[in-house]
């Protein structure tokens, strides 16, 4: 009795391990960088709720949908190519697609299930990770700049990618704590392509990013936030979005300023359906979900992104509540955006080329 | 019940070893494998002697270049930070386990309680508040601030890490200590005392050997987290360590999943190493040179 | 030497609860800063209880933690009986050292460990998921495991072996012995095992991370993805609750504790006379 009594216990814990979640109610599952979606904090527009419930009234189905947040593209990459989850909808950088499309881990999609894909501004379509338009939506832009405390800062020394190489500053700059983000700022400075296939430019970079290195305060992500907001750095480089996030919450001490070095990385994060999608119709209704006007409108105004919908920006209510100096920030008026941003954006590198920067960033960290 | 496995220890037993063999020795298999094969899967020792062999160059402050190997610095640094955290945690939680016994049954319940309480909180945000507590800006300084003092910059140096760890493994260092100490036959102390040791000597000869199992345990359940930790040293070190967690996570998110796994399995063995000979010294302690029981 | 002991033990205190004093505070915070105190609002606890996503990540962890400690206090009880029964050394320690890997083992390897092994098995049975709940929480009673053991195992050395066989000679069967006798011995060894494997699993962030699969996210997982933008203090906000949860829960505890250790010691007493 006691023999069967094991045995069986045992059988159940094989049966648990291989059972899954079994589930037959519709369910859609996203993954999305982290704090970029307007989710109905503080009042705003619950883009997740409200398209449950437009979905249910729309196609009299009840479905959930489970929001997962990444806050890398290398982590994500690394849990779906592992074959480890499945996700409906991901959105990614331009270089990870690139690399997903090249290993085949995206679906073409069908655009006949997402028509408020015309109000794209042709500026977004046809770049290069996407040359065809076939595997991705675009959903924010963004340009890297340079913010600064003016109250520390002497505006005359804002002067380009320089302002954080500046020994007047020692101690006081953050730069980033990942290698493309903190190489690219090096290369920047130097003129080098930061998608050079030639070892001796990442070199070069190396060099500078070891000068710079006595002069930092520290190495973030997140953390700038925090840092800028209180005063306790003074100079760091991150996404234009972020720094009206980061203004919003200043101390009273602080005067934080913003500004575009040239060259400087030009970045998209675009939709796109995994191979390893469970529902590809479902993705595409939410897709075209996320470019309806009241969901975009409401997602850029809550994590203060450039927008590529042409409903967005043209979008009365959306321009009133950023107001024109930001706007002004946000949309600088780039005369040819797809030149720029095919010169400036970051490429996907071979896997020798991102061993190489690996180790090479590894010297980085350990000086 | 002199036979070697009867039956209802069998069954107790069955669905525990299978268990044990599934989940925790085949994923080790699984590492070893990862570690020892690259990417097409072929046996390769490279990994492992990436780990030893291979080299960079740290520049210090007056521009001085020395070559170092990359790994075993980062090795070497993350032990050391690991070992600091680990002595101070035993230097402050000893005491305060000692003391704990000492009190009412009613105090050391409660005591028991409130260290136990930030066990339960989250670890993440227990480390924010040390940075808000600790940074240039923050309430530290701002506390000396108000009292003349100036300002400390701890905040993104080793100390800050260091705190970081000890502050988050404390309670474990404190509870296997107090959990043995409490049980301790006070008529042992007694016994020493009527032979005529002082109150120093009865903790030096009776008390401090016989702890040694909660004291090894105590080690053991601070060490090994604080090697590998990533996180405190990221947000209390301002990202200016990069110790042998955030190197095994480096290379796991830049997709070298065959590196990252030998890199844990060489830390895996260092430790058993560690573990084992530390348990050899404090059986020694605990029963004395010549063997067996005091 | 006694107001040294006093001191002593009110600057450790203060060291543990520093932290959560700042916790507290800047969860009254009307501002989003986490080092700047402007006026005192009830805000983000509004915010927190409207945070679904949040709220569910809560629901999850005490749920994976609750079955975690479950399932890691009987699979361990089972265990460690069985291991003090054992005769044979080898068996024994091999047992113990197996027993020990997952403490002494950092988590990033074990958490690495584990998904490789269920990354592979996934595809060996063509699954498109090859993680989910289920393979966290085999994850986490894995890790619990080791600590429940290692509570009940002294308690049952501890135990006078002859109890239980008295018990036998007085007619009970070896199953009925168990419970009547051996159990309530080795229960306050339980009972600290399985608050460890709760406490473990519940704040668990890197075996989690490494296990988890879509559509289940634990608070730490949450926390960890939120600060790629920033923690806000409604995290603070939820930290506090927490924490008066639980003082509320360890001082309950504690009083129905004294009550039944009176009752005991009343008990014993009586049998005695």
């Amino acid at each position: 009795m006691k023999k069967t009594f094991s045995l069986a216990l045992a059988a159940a814990m094989l049966v648990l391990l291989f059972v899954g979640c079994g589930n037959s109610a519709k369910v859609l599952n996203v993954y999305n960088w982290g704090e970029y979606i307007s989710d109905g904090s503080e009042d705003s527009y619950d883009t997740i709720a409200e398209f449950e419930k437009w979905y249910e009234a729309t196609y009299n189905e009840n479905i959930t949908v489970n929001y997962d947040t990444f806050q890398s593209n290398e982590d994500m990459y690394a849990k779906l190519s592992a074959g480890a989850v499945s996700y409906d909808v991901v959105i990614p950088s331009d270089y990870m697609i690139a690399r997903m499309s090249s290993e085949n881990m995206l679906l073409p999609l069908n655009f006949d299930n997402i028509p408020n894909y015309a109000n794209i501004d042709p500026n977004f379509k046809g770049l290069y990770y996407d040359p065809d338009n076939l595997y991705t939506v675009p959903y924010a832009y963004g340009i890297v700049g340079v913010i600064y405390n003016a109250n520390e800062v002497d505006e005359a020394d804002a002067d380009g990618w320089n302002l954080m190489w500046n020994e007047k500053y020692s101690g006081r700059i953050l730069s980033f704590n990942n290698s493309r983000d903190a190489f690219g700022t090096a290369m920047y400075k130097l003129g080098i392509d930061v998608n050079s296939t030639n070892t001796a430019d990442w070199d070069r970079a190396y060099e500078e990013l070891m000068v710079q290195r006595p002069l930092l305060y520290g190495q973030v992500m997140d953390e700038i936030y925090n840092m800028m907001e209180s005063g306790e750095a003074a100079i760091g480089a991150y996404y234009a979005g972020d720094y009206f996030t980061m203004l919003d919450n200043q101390a009273d001490t602080v005067d934080l300023r913003f500004y575009y070095p040239d060259p400087t990385n030009y970045y998209i994060d675009a939709m796109c359906i995994p191979s390893c999608c469970q529902n590809k119709e479902l993705a595409e209704i939410f897709i075209n979900f996320m470019l309806s006007r009241d969901a975009a409108v409401a997602n850029a105004i809550y994590t203060y992104y450039a927008s590529p919908n042409s409903i967005v920006f043209n979008d009365e209510e959306y321009l009133d509540e950023l107001g024109e100096e930001t706007i002004s920030i946000l949309y600088p008026g780039i005369s040819d955006f797809a030149k720029e941003y095919n010169r400036l954006a970051y490429r996907n590198l071979s896997q020798d080329m991102l061993d190489y920067i690996n180790t090479l960033w590894e010297k980085v960290k350990i000086n | 019940m002199r036979e070697r496995l009867n039956r209802s220890t069998f069954s107790l037993l069955a669905p525990y070893s299978f268990w044990a063999v599934l989940f925790i020795v085949v994923p080790l298999v699984f590492v070893a494998y990862y570690a020892f094969t690259d990417n097409s899967f072929s046996f390769t020792f490279d990994n492992i002697t990436r780990f030893f062999t291979a080299t960079s160059t740290v520049t210090n402050g007056s521009g001085a270049e020395t070559e170092v190997r990359t790994y075993l610095l980062i090795f070497w640094r993350s032990l050391k930070l690991a070992v600091i955290s680990t002595i101070i945690c035993l230097l402050l939680g000893y005491p305060m386990a000692y003391i704990m016994t000492r009190a009412g049954s009613r105090a050391q319940r409660i005591m028991m309680i409130l260290i136990m309480i930030p066990m339960w909180m989250n670890f993440l945000i227990r480390t924010y508040a040390w940075m808000t507590i600790l940074q240039d800006t923050g309430i530290l300084n701002g506390f000396l601030g108000v009292l003349g003092l100036g300002t400390v910059h701890i905040i993104g140096t080793e100390s800050a890490v260091v705190i970081g760890m000890v502050y988050d493994y404390l309670p474990y260092m404190i509870l296997p200590i107090y959990s043995i100490l409490a049980k301790m036959d006070d008529k042992l102390i007694e016994a020493a005392k009527d032979l005529g040791c002082s109150g120093p000597q009865v903790l030096r000869k009776v008390i401090f050997p016989l702890s040694m199992p909660g004291v090894l345990n105590g080690i053991t359940m601070v060490l090994i987290p604080s090697i590998s930790t990533f996180y405190i040293s990221q947000k209390l070190g301002n990202g200016r360590f990069f110790l042998i967690g955030d190197a095994i996570e480096n290379q796991f998110v830049a997709n070298n999943l065959h590196f990252a796994a030998a890199m844990a399995f060489i830390l895996m063995v260092i430790l058993l190493v560690a573990m084992a000979l530390i348990k050899y010294v404090t059986n020694r302690q605990a029963y004395g040179k010549g063997g067996g029981l005091l | 030497m006694k107001t040294a002991s006093r001191i002593y033990t009110a600057l450790l205190f203060i060291f543990l609860f520093a932290p959560i004093a700042i916790l507290l505070i800047f969860s009254f915070n009307e501002s989003k800063s986490l080092s700047v105190f402007s006026q005192f609002s009830l805000k983000w606890y509004r915010e927190l209880f409207r945070d679904e996503a949040t709220l569910t990540s809560v629901r999850n962890t005490l749920l994976l933690a609750l079955t975690a400690m479950i399932g890691s206090t009987i699979l361990g009880t089972a265990a460690a009986v069985g291991i003090q029964r054992l005769r044979a050394r080898w068996l024994r320690a091999s047992l113990n050292t197996v027993t020990n890997i997952p403490m002494t083992n950092p988590d990033i390897i074990t958490g690495i460990s584990m998904m490789l092994m269920f990354v592979f098995s996934g595809r060996l049975f063509g699954l498109a998921n090859s993680l989910s709940f289920w393979t966290m929480l085999i994850a986490h009673v894995t890790f619990c495991l080791p600590y429940v053991i290692l509570q009940v195992l002294p308690k049952l050395r501890q135990m006078d072996a002859a109890l239980p066989e008295a018990a036998m000679d007085l007619g009970c069967t070896p199953i009925q012995a168990f419970f009547k006798v051996t159990l309530p011995e080795i229960m306050p060894g339980i009972i600290t095992g399985a608050i460890m494997a709760f406490t473990m699993s519940l704040d668990d962030f890197v075996i989690s991370y490494f296990t988890s699969g879509a559509g289940f996210q634990t608070l730490p997982i949450r926390i960890y993805n939120m600060t790629k933008k920033t923690v806000t203090p409604k995290m603070y906000a939820l930290a506090t609750i927490i924490f008066f949860v639980i003082l509320a829960l360890l001082l309950i505890s504690n009083l129905t504790d004294e009550d039944s250790g009176r009752k005991r010691k009343a008990r014993k007493s009586k049998t005695i006379d």
